[in-house]
C-alpha cells in the first residue's frame, strides 16, 4: 500500500508551550486511522497542521507526495475536513451547503448539483435537502457536514470528533456512513469515545501531552500494554510517560 | 461562475435571509427618518430639516452592515464553518473579497432606500442626490471594513455588543446628526472631528446641497479610515488563517 500520510518530527508549540511535540508517523492509502486522547493532547492540533490550517513550528509532512510546508494549495486539493462543530451554513439549504462547497471547489453549476444529489442519496438527506441546515438536528447536521467534505472527492478525509455530543442511534448512523467510505479513501478520525475507535480503525493511535505514546491495532495495543480492555490499554497509554511503539 | 462568486453569493444569501437584519438593516433608519420628520412638523424650530437629517440617518444606517459582516464573519468561525474554507484551495483575498462584495451593494441599496423615503417626505430627487449616494460610498466601504475587523477578532456575542451597542452609538452621537455637534462644542467636538461618522455626513450633506468645495475636505478623512481600516482587516484576516493569534 502507498503511504497517503508521513509526517517527520512535526513539532507546534504556542508560545512556550508545546501543543504537538515532534510526531512521527505514517499512515497507508486507504486507512482509516484514529488519533485517541484525553483533552489537550494535540489531536486537534496535529490535523490543523496537517489540513493547513495552522503552520508547524518545526518539522513537516508528506501528504500524497506534496509537503504541507512547501506546497500547502496542493495538499489542500487533495483533502477535505469535517471539524469538531457542524461547520454549516445555517441559512442555506441542505443541498446550497453541498452545492456551494462543490462550487469553492472549483466545480461548475452542473456538476455541483449533479454531486450534491449522489451526496443527498448517499447520507440519506434527500429528504431534507429543502430544508435550512439551521433547522437540522444534531445528527443530521454531522452527516451534512460529512457530505460536505466528501463532495469534493478528498483523496485524505479528516474527521475530528464526527460524533461529539450525538446520542447513541445517531452516531450508529453516522458509523454506518464512515464504514461505507473505509478503503476508498484516507481517513484520519479523532475521537474520545473507545468504542468508536475500536469498532471503526484499522490502527489506533494514543497521543498524550503532544507525543505520539504508541500505534497500532486495538487488539495490540491490548496486548502491548497487558490490559483486559482497550479502554484500559488506553488507560495505561495516555498517563504513560514514555513512548511506548 | 468562480470559486469567488460562489462563496460571496452564499454570504449575500446567508445575510439576506436573516428577517431580522433586514428588519434592522433597513427599516430602522427608515422608521428613524419619518419619526423624526414627523417631530420637526410639529416644532416650529428647524430640527431635522429632511436634507439635513437624511445623509445623517443613511451614515447611521451603515452601522448595520458593519454589524451584518461582523456577526457573520463570527459566526462562521464560531461554528468553524470558516476552519472548513480555511482547508479549501482559496486563497486569503479571496475571502476577503467575497465577503466585502455583497456587502457594498446593499450598503448602496440600503442608502438609497434613506432618499427614496425622504423623497416622500419631501427632498427634491436630483443629481444631487446621486452624487451624495456615491459621496457616501467610501463610508460604506469603512463601515464594512469595521464588521471584517471586528468579525475577524472577536466572537458574534462580543461582535454584538462593539458593533451592534457600541458603533451605533458612536455614528450615531457623534455624527451630528441629532444635534449640531458646536452646540455641545470642547472635548466632544473635536472628537467628533477626528473621527469619520461627522465628515461622512458632511460630506454627504455638501453634496446634497451642491456645495462640491465642501465635498473633499471631509470625504479624504473618510477615505483614509476606510482604506487603513480595510487595510488592518485583510492582515487580520490572513493572520487568523494562518492559525496564528491575534
Amino acid at each position: 500500500m502507498t503511504t497517503a500520510i508521513e509526517t517527520k518530527s512535526l513539532t507546534k508549540m504556542y508560545g512556550s508551550k508545546t501543543a504537538v511535540n515532534s510526531l512521527n508517523l505514517s499512515i497507508k492509502q486507504g486507512e482509516l486511522f484514529s488519533l485517541l486522547g484525553v483533552n489537550g493532547a494535540g489531536k486537534t492540533t496535529t490535523i490543523k497542521m496537517l489540513s493547513c490550517l495552522v503552520l508547524p513550528t518545526s518539522g513537516d509532512a508528506v501528504l500524497l507526495g506534496d509537503s504541507i510546508t512547501a506546497d500547502a494549495r496542493a495538499v489542500k486539493s487533495k483533502l477535505n475536513v469535517s471539524p469538531q462543530e457542524t461547520a454549516v451554513a445555517r441559512n442555506l439549504s441542505v443541498r446550497e451547503n453541498l452545492e456551494l462547497i462543490a462550487g469553492i471547489y472549483g466545480s461548475d453549476k452542473k456538476t455541483s448539483r449533479m454531486k450534491a444529489e449522489e451526496m443527498l442519496n448517499t447520507f440519506s438527506l434527500t429528504e431534507v435537502a429543502k430544508d435550512k441546515a439551521k433547522t437540522l438536528s444534531g445528527g443530521m447536521q454531522r452527516r451534512l457536514s460529512i457530505a460536505m467534505a466528501l463532495i469534493t472527492d478528498p483523496k485524505i478525509l479528516f474527521l475530528d470528533e464526527p460524533t461529539l455530543g450525538l446520542d447513541v442511534l445517531a452516531r450508529r448512523e453516522l458509523w454506518a456512513a464512515i464504514q461505507k467510505l473505509k478503503g476508498k479513501i484516507t481517513i484520519i478520525l479523532t475521537t474520545h469515545y473507545m468504542e468508536e475507535a475500536v469498532s471503526l480503525s484499522d490502527r489506533i493511535g494514543i497521543m498524550a501531552k503532544g507525543q505520539l505514546k504508541a500505534v497500532g491495532t486495538a487488539d495490540e495495543l491490548t496486548t502491548l500494554t497487558g490490559s483486559s480492555n482497550f479502554e484500559d490499554a488506553f488507560v495505561t497509554l495516555a498517563t504513560h510517560t514514555e513512548v511506548i511503539a | 461562475m468562480t470559486p469567488i462568486t460562489v462563496f460571496a453569493s452564499r454570504n449575500g444569501k446567508e445575510i439576506l435571509r436573516d428577517r431580522l437584519n433586514l428588519m434592522f438593516g433597513v427599516g430602522f433608519p427608515i422608521v428613524l427618518l419619518l419619526l423624526l420628520t414627523a417631530i420637526q412638523a410639529n416644532v416650529p424650530v428647524s430640527l431635522f430639516e429632511i436634507g439635513h437629517l437624511t445623509p445623517g440617518i443613511a451614515v447611521f444606517g451603515l452601522s448595520f452592515i458593519s454589524l451584518f459582516s461582523g456577526m457573520l464573519i463570527a459566526k462562521d468561525k464560531t461554528s468553524s464553518f470558516l476552519l472548513r474554507l480555511f482547508s479549501s484551495p482559496l486563497r486569503s483575498s479571496d475571502y476577503i473579497l467575497a465577503y466585502a462584495v455583497p456587502l457594498l451593494p446593499m450598503a448602496v441599496a440600503q442608502i438609497t432606500a434613506c432618499f427614496i423615503v425622504a423623497f416622500f417626505l419631501g427632498l427634491t430627487i436630483n443629481l444631487h442626490v446621486l452624487l451624495a449616494i456615491i459621496v457616501l460610498i467610501p463610508a460604506a466601504s469603512l463601515f464594512i471594513g469595521i464588521g471584517l475587523l471586528c468579525g475577524s477578532v472577536f466572537n458574534d456575542k462580543q461582535v454584538s455588543g462593539i458593533c451592534g451597542a457600541l458603533l451605533t452609538n458612536l455614528s450615531a452621537w457623534l455624527s451630528g446628526t441629532w444635534f449640531d455637534l458646536s452646540l455641545v462644542g470642547g472635548w466632544f467636538e473635536r472628537i467628533a472631528s477626528v473621527l469619520p461618522f461627522a465628515p461622512a455626513v458632511d460630506a454627504a450633506r455638501a453634496a446634497l446641497r451642491g456645495d462640491y468645495g465642501e465635498i473633499m475636505p471631509n470625504l479624504w478623512i473618510v477615505l483614509v479610515y476606510a482604506v487603513v481600516t480595510l487595510i488592518v482587516a485583510v492582515i487580520v484576516f490572513r493572520r487568523r488563517m494562518n492559525g496564528e493569534h491575534v
